[in-house]
């Protein structure tokens, strides 16, 4: 049985199929990228597993057990975290406070216990504070621990949305567009980010992504999205010679 | 200025950063410890008013500055701790008991009118917390049985543990007093668990506080409850301090206030509620001085610039008419919240900062320093 797996997933809206029977799996411990040209899926089949839309038909299972019904909360307490493409952060507040937030499924303090800042919840709220730290020096955001968010530059902000989502010590991670909008050296450091995240962290990658660079560089493998179908699966180069995708790629 | 060096995960998570804070903080109490018997009988009622608002004022601001739900129908929420208080008193209920009931229950219908609030946003949200108050307003009205209608209900001196507490007593303002700075002492320690920050996170961006783990249905109905549970224990001792209360005291207009409370003080912090209180409070005398004398004033100067007696007599009494004419109060009220809103949307707490910069940064200080959170408090707060 594989880590988690897509069974038909479908998604219409109205006579549009964005997702239209899509099966995939991903094995503990992989890379997996989703590429494709605009507007073919990619993004939605995310919004499928995180529970923002709800599929047409099909099944998603993660760790053998069906979470296609799950609340929206759930998938993140399962340990599944993700990043978004157009940046989802808590504007006014520090950066600390956002990465504590991607805490938030570990804490297990109840409200009266948090009215009175029992020890208990000083010593929880320690705890947290310690592994927000180590993924601080992970991603190397020793600098910014303490700016509001809305003073920071893109790059940064992205780089903090990844980290958020890593402090919820995730099981299977989903990346949507790791290096939109970010230099060449940026890129560079989110690739070895990527790469480090499978080998030390041992978490599991599902990635969206445009830059074939980027995507050769890290996976293990390569699923080629068009129009809500599937054209092409297997080795990045594999998928990118398979003659559907340079036939979608370059409209021949 | 100073540079505060964090050498352990303490550093972020107690209530004062450094000694500075507690010697300004130790003052102040000892100022207030000691304001009983210093200051007049007027201004020590004054100084119940601004603890009983700014206990408002921090519950609104749970609600709407931390979790960003709109509300305003905090009076309601203020008129059933009232009318709880006054209803258990008939029965001989010890204070202890009613106070906390009346809590409890006000922070139950909190939460009941936070499910239908869970659909709602922005304008719409505050739309159903108006007509909930109309709602309530209406019920206190009619059930007279319970309310005794628009007659109102006297509430007896409150006695605590068998000793008769006068509304005018230092020990009734020390106990308003303890009840805000429990209600501080309180939300602080939330807004530094988790709980608060998936109130932030909820406010910042639903969709990612969801994709976090946040159940925010349920954050959201909590922050209702909670926020519902401190009015009603504020509207205990409002009911105390006016000994006597009416459905009219309880109107849209009571709401306003509450929400000019935080909107003047500072929509992020709680200081905010604090100075939002102390003008809400103060500026009523300023106007009923205004009211007064300036007639006399406008005329001084009418006849200053050569107006003959009769014209200066003229436009007195013309501008003492203004000056009385019904509603102008409100007037005032919304021209002040439109200011605050364009010109200075971080409110009172927010100018402070500012000058509190200005001389840390001597003579470096920027203006563009806080243009990027004004932009944002103008363009996306509130949607």
């Amino acid at each position: 049985m594989s880590y988690f797996r897509a069974e038909n997933l479908s998604l219409h809206f109205g006579g549009l199929k964005a997702v239209d029977a899509v099966s995939f799996a991903v094995e503990k411990g992989e890379i997996l990228s989703i590429i494709g040209p605009n507007g073919a899926g990619k993004s939605s089949i995310f919004n499928l597993i995180s529970r923002i839309y709800r599929p047409t038909s099909g099944r998603i299972f993660f760790e053998d057990q069906d979470i296609t019904e799950q609340p929206p909360y759930d998938i993140a307490k399962l340990g599944i975290a993700r990043t978004f493409q157009n940046i989802e952060l808590f504007e006014n507040a520090t950066v600390l406070s956002n990465l504590l937030v991607g805490r938030h499924r570990h804490s297990s303090t109840q409200l009266w216990q948090e009215l009175l800042f029992l020890p208990s919840v000083r010593a929880n709220e320690k705890l947290h504070r310690r592994r927000v730290e180590q993924v601080i020096e992970f991603l190397d955001l020793e600098p910014y621990r303490d700016k509001l968010i809305s003073g920071l530059p893109y790059g940064v902000r992205k780089v903090i949305e990844l980290a958020r989502a890593l402090c919820s010590e995730p099981k299977l991670i989903l990346l949507d567009e790791p290096s939109s909008g970010l230099n060449v050296e940026e890129t560079d450091d989110m690739s070895f980010w990527i790469r480090d995240m499978k080998s030390e962290l041992g978490v599991t990658v599902l990635m969206v992504e445009h830059d074939m660079s980027l995507v050769n560089r890290v996976s293990d493998r390569v699923i080629a999205l068009n129009y809500g179908r599937v054209l092409a699966m297997g080795s990045p180069s594999e998928v990118q010679q398979h003659p559907d995708v340079v036939a979608a790629y370059l409209g021949a | 200025m100073r540079f505060l060096f964090k050498t352990d995960y303490e550093d972020d998570i107690r209530l004062f950063p450094h000694s500075g804070y507690v010697v300004s903080y130790g003052l102040l109490f000892a100022v207030l410890l000691i304001a009983p018997y210093v200051l007049s009988s007027y201004l020590m009622s004054q100084l119940v008013f601004v603890c009983i608002y700014a206990t408002v004022g921090v519950a609104l601001l749970i609600l709407t500055g931390f979790t960003g739900q709109a509300s305003l129908g905090h009076a309601a929420f203020l008129a059933i701790g009232a009318y709880t208080a006054a209803y258990l008193q008939k029965y001989n209920v010890p204070f202890p008991v009613y106070f906390l009931a009346a809590g409890v229950l006000t922070g139950c219908i909190g939460a009941l009118v936070g499910f239908p609030a869970l659909r709602l946003q922005g304008i719409y949200l505050v739309i159903a917390t108006i007509s909930f108050a109309f709602i309530v307003e209406e019920i206190l009205a009619r059930w007279e049985s319970v309310t005794n209608g628009n007659e109102g209900l006297r509430v007896k001196a409150l006695s605590l543990l068998g000793v008769t507490v006068s509304r005018d007593s230092p020990t009734f303002y020390f106990l308003c007093l303890a009840v805000l700075v429990l209600t501080i002492v309180g939300t602080l320690n939330l807004l530094r668990s988790p709980t608060g920050r998936a109130f932030v996170a909820i406010r910042d961006s639903e969709t990612a506080a969801r994709s976090m783990g946040v159940n925010v249905a349920l954050y959201k109905v909590k922050s209702f409850a909670i926020s519902a549970a401190i009015t009603g224990f504020a509207g205990v001792l409002f009911a105390h301090k006016l000994s006597f209360i009416s459905p009219e005291m309880f109107t849209l207009q009571l709401s306003i206030e509450f929400i000019i409370v935080i909107l003047i003080g500072g929509t992020f912090s709680l200081h905010g509620a604090v100075l939002g209180a102390i003008f809400i409070v103060m500026i009523d005398p300023f106007l009923t001085y205004l009211k007064d004398d300036m007639p006399g004033v406008i005329a001084g100067i009418a006849a200053a610039f050569g107006a003959g007696t009769v014209t200066a007599g003229n436009i007195q009494s013309k501008v003492a008419a203004f000056a009385s004419l019904n509603g102008l109060k409100g007037a005032i009220y919304g021209v002040i919240i439109m200011l605050f809103v364009l010109f200075e949307p971080l409110g009172l707490y927010g100018r402070w900062l500012k000058i509190k910069l200005f001389f840390q940064l001597f003579p470096l200080y920027k203006r563009a320093t806080f243009k990027r959170q004004k932009i944002y408090v103008k363009s996306e707060r509130n949607r």
